[in-house]
């Protein structure tokens, strides 16, 4: 096992310098000087722009620039904004928690609902259930986002009046932020009802994230249980006599877990590209909302930064998922 | 509705019970985050609203709800017969701010003020490169140019030497840029080590007080209770941060927040007729137009120019792109600034007369070029589609469009262009509520292959405009920026498109909101009725 993790984190480093280039150089190649951006309709002088230039280090070669965001990174310093002026860390840090919270939640939710629908509809294979289901998940995928989150609020908040329209939390409560987990937080400030609050303001964003990765896992899981569920040894299993609950739960369940959780591995990187819109809709001050931001405003150190913090999460939870693979399946761990 | 749910609606029913009980609270749903605290660092509306507003004071301020100018910190200010100085006599007994790393020890001084404008326009200054500090206003504003020297004359006065006379310099001094922040704060904060404190925990002499910022969430403030000033009517404020405008469309009818601004066009209409949201409106301090190129054939005819401005349909443009939320430009400055010459008319759509003049000057088969710019702006909400209706427009006059666009920052730069094929399709805001700010800026000879986008120099025009910047009173100015609008308009470096309009919705509880013509959202005197 040990041989397994260590030839998986050597991977790591390639990935790693590969993507610092990259977001290095993705926001480089938009058109658009982010000091004349900056300026606006106002204009700026050519000495201005010229001082302004060295100050952000635009004047030296872009090899050398590189080099210093390089060694930067591997020394923990990612920058400051250009918008806010302050450090990259730090505003990411603020920030990741919220979009942390939802997404976890998000995944919670598609696979506490996923991966049990796609059982049984497998299980029913062709009847009403299976059909109804599938069709829901389809629905459930294709849905725009900006549109779906839309339409629970205004029938949940705006004409039933059962959920909070946006934010984390009510206004009223007002405690520090100690974790950045707000369901957390909102236990620790033992301030009376502020915990239901939090996780009713929790809902709505949770669902509209999760819908497609709820989709992705039912339809995935269902797919790859019916494959189990033709191989031989289930058949054996049932010739033996054995239930079918057990047949289903253990024996094709467990084997049919390995494409679903790379699935749900993948869905981390879709379930950051929804938090964008989900973010921005619910007001919910999370990671999302301030790359897309940044990009617009051509913020060179939050975009590579805020990019590359992103990629080597995505990378650690491909990690963790090829770390199950071996737990679930011993055959790959001696590969 | 089953048990848990019953208990959560419960819980909810009793946090609003709460909300209403604190109806000292107002809740304000803003459209984005600040940049930061400290306003001379920053040029966004919505990094003032939440900074300038409600934190800081400045020399002088506008009058909320006018461009008029009205001592602030400064009670007093008198101008030298030359013009070149500047002196103002400051308020005594003002108080700053405090907070967990600071208490104030005196009251507001002159130290403070000449420190507010050290720090920005002098290099040697400790302040000057504290958190990133470019001073893009102060630049912008030709402060660096404009001011020789800052004196102080004794503790409560002090003297501004100018290198010329300039009359907008005291609207200048109430802008969000010129807020006066604390020297002592600020020396202490140098002293700790953490500079940039001022930036992000700002201490002020303004009506409300800075409490906490979560970004991107909620930032807090609290009621200054020792306010030089008629104190605020609500004990805190509180800015809710929803970038959404449906969201905030049905946050302020949930009563989630008590007022929002910057609804969308379309939700205009269901939100007048809705009985628990007043919608105010006015027209913006902006302006929307297309800038010919004054210097390139057949465009550096005036006559030419004057028929196309009578080819657009800007009624079209205002129904379609502005979805109603806009108002037909006649001239180049906003309706609520002074000097407004509201005697002008406006040319007429006639696509026929229109045509008939173009052939008359001899002009058959001309074809050019539209240049739509690639972002929003209020002035011009979709400039790709008012650049279609144009071309629409224009064909009828058998004048052929090609649209063309650049990203953003190419645009601004290729426009500046003396050569540049094309007209282009361009706004404005303005920042001191001075004509001034439009004409010159966008107008004046100086301009030429800057901001004047129409490369337009007429001497006429520009010999009023120097001039008027220099006379003392507005009562002396109005006249000559009249007189400069009329020729403007026979000259038609422009067609000037149109004015955006502001909406601000909110709660009916909400008493004594008044919309700012310069844009800045104020609450200092906002209550909520019991």
């Amino acid at each position: 096992m040990l041989k397994y993790v260590l030839s998986r984190l050597a991977t790591f480093i390639p990935t790693f310098i590969g993507v610092t280039l990259i977001s290095f150089a993705f926001i480089r190649m938009l058109p658009g000087d982010p000091i004349v951006v900056m300026a606006g309709e106002r204009g700026i002088s050519e000495e201005r722009y010229l001082e302004l230039q060295q100050q952000f280090g635009f004047d030296r070669p872009i090899y050398v620039q590189f080099w210093d965001y390089f060694t930067g990174v591997l020394q923990g310093d990612l920058g400051n904004s250009f918008v806010t002026k302050r450090p990259v860390w730090d505003e990411f840090f603020s920030l990741f928690p919220a979009t942390l919270e939802l997404s976890v939640c998000a995944m919670i939710f598609a696979v506490a609902l996923g991966l049990p629908a796609g059982v049984i509809a497998a299980v029913n294979r062709g009847k009403f259930f299976d059909r109804a289901l599938m069709s829901t998940a389809l629905v459930g995928y294709s849905m725009p986002i900006f549109w779906w989150a839309l339409l629970l609020i205004i029938v949940f908040s705006g004409n039933l009046g059962w959920t909070p329209v946006s934010g984390r939390i009510d206004l009223l409560y007002y405690f520090p932020n100690a974790t950045g987990f707000m369901l957390i937080d909102s236990i620790a400030s033992g301030q009376d009802g502020a915990f239901t609050s939090a996780l009713r303001h929790l809902l709505l964003p949770t669902i509209v994230l999760g819908t497609i990765p709820l989709a992705v896992i039912a339809r995935q899981t269902r797919s790859a249980m019916l494959e189990v569920l033709g191989e031989d040894y289930i058949r054996t299993a049932r010739a033996k006599g054995m239930s079918s609950g057990r047949i289903n739960g253990i024996h094709a369940l467990r084997n049919a877990l390995i494409p679903v959780i790379t699935v749900i591995g993948l869905s981390v990187g879709t379930l950051l590209a929804g938090a964008i819109l989900t973010e921005t809709i619910f007001s919910w001050p999370g990671i999302g909302k301030w790359m897309v931001d940044s990009i617009f405003r051509r913020d060179y150190p939050v975009v590579q930064g805020g990019l590359l913090l992103i990629a080597v999460m995505v990378m650690v939870v491909n990690l963790t998922v090829d770390m199950l693979y071996g737990i679930i399946n011993p055959k790959i761990r001696k590969r | 509705m089953s048990f848990t749910t019953k208990l959560a609606t419960g819980a909810m029913l009793a946090a609003l019970g709460a909300t209403a009980a604190s109806a000292q609270s107002l809740v304000y749903c803003s459209e984005g985050s600040p940049e930061g605290f400290d306003p001379a660092l920053y040029t966004a509306g919505t990094t003032f609203d939440a900074s300038s507003h409600p934190i800081y004071n400045r020399l002088a301020e506008f009058k909320v709800g006018t461009t008029e100018v009205v001592p602030a910190l400064a009670e007093s200010w008198e101008v030298s017969e030359d013009g070149m100085t500047v002196t103002f006599k400051l308020r005594q007994g003002v108080k700053f701010h405090s907070n967990d790393q600071f208490t104030p020890t005196r009251d507001f001084n002159a130290d403070d003020v000449i420190f507010s404008f050290d720090r920005q326009g002098n290099e040697e200054n400790p302040y000057h490169t504290v958190s990133g500090g470019t001073w893009e206003y102060y630049g912008g504003m030709s402060m660096p140019d404009l001011i020789e020297s800052i004196e102080k004359v004794d503790d409560y006065t002090v003297a501004f030497n100018l290198t010329r006379p300039e009359a907008p310099f005291i609207a200048n001094m109430a802008m969000d840029f010129a807020s006066i922040v604390s020297k002592e704060y600020a020396d202490a904060m140098m002293e700790a080590g953490t500079p940039e404190m001022v930036n992000q925990a700002p201490i002020g002499t303004g009506p409300f007080q800075f409490q906490a910022y979560q970004k991107d969430a909620v930032i807090r403030y609290l009621r200054n209770d020792e306010y030089w000033g008629d104190p605020a009517k609500v004990e805190s404020l509180i800015f809710a941060i929803t970038p959404d405008a449906s969201v905030r469309y049905q946050k302020v009818q949930a009563g989630e927040c008590h007022v929002t601004a910057y609804p969308n066009p379309a939700d205009v209409q269901a939100m007048k007729d809705a009985e628990d949201i007043v919608v105010m409106e006015q027209e913006g301090l902006n302006v929307g137009y297309l800038a010919y190129n004054t210097q390139v054939a057949p465009f550096d005819n005036a006559n030419v120019r004057k028929a196309l401005n009578m080819a657009i349909d800007k009624q079209a443009i205002i129904d379609v792109v502005f979805q109603g939320s806009g108002e037909i430009a006649k001239n180049p400055i906003p309706p609520t600034m002074w000097s407004y010459n509201d005697a002008i008319e406006d040319d007429n759509y006639d696509p026929e007369a229109a045509k008939a003049m173009l052939e008359e000057e001899g002009v058959t088969d001309l074809s050019m070029k539209i240049w739509a710019m690639p972002v929003q702006r209020p002035y011009n909400p979709n400039a790709r589609r008012m650049a279609e209706l144009m071309q629409e427009d224009f064909s009828k006059v058998g004048v052929d469009v090609e649209i063309v666009s650049y990203e953003w920052g190419e645009y601004l730069e290729r426009s500046k262009s003396k050569d540049r094929d094309g007209a282009v399709l361009l706004g404005w805001t303005g920042d001191n509520g001075d004509p001034d700010n439009f004409l010159a800026v966008l107008l004046g000879c100086d301009g030429v292959e800057k901001s004047n986008r129409a490369q337009w120099c007429n001497e006429e025009f520009d010999a009023l405009i120097q001039k008027a910047k220099v006379l003392p009173t507005q009562e002396e100015r109005a006249p000559l920026y009249e007189e400069a609008q009329q020729i403007f308009k026979d000259q038609a470096p422009w067609a000037t498109i149109a004015h955006s309009v502001v909406y601000m919705t909110m709660r009916p509880e909400v008493e004594n909101y008044v919309v700012h013509p310069l844009g800045g959202h104020i609450f200092n005197q906002v209550g909520l009725k019991q």
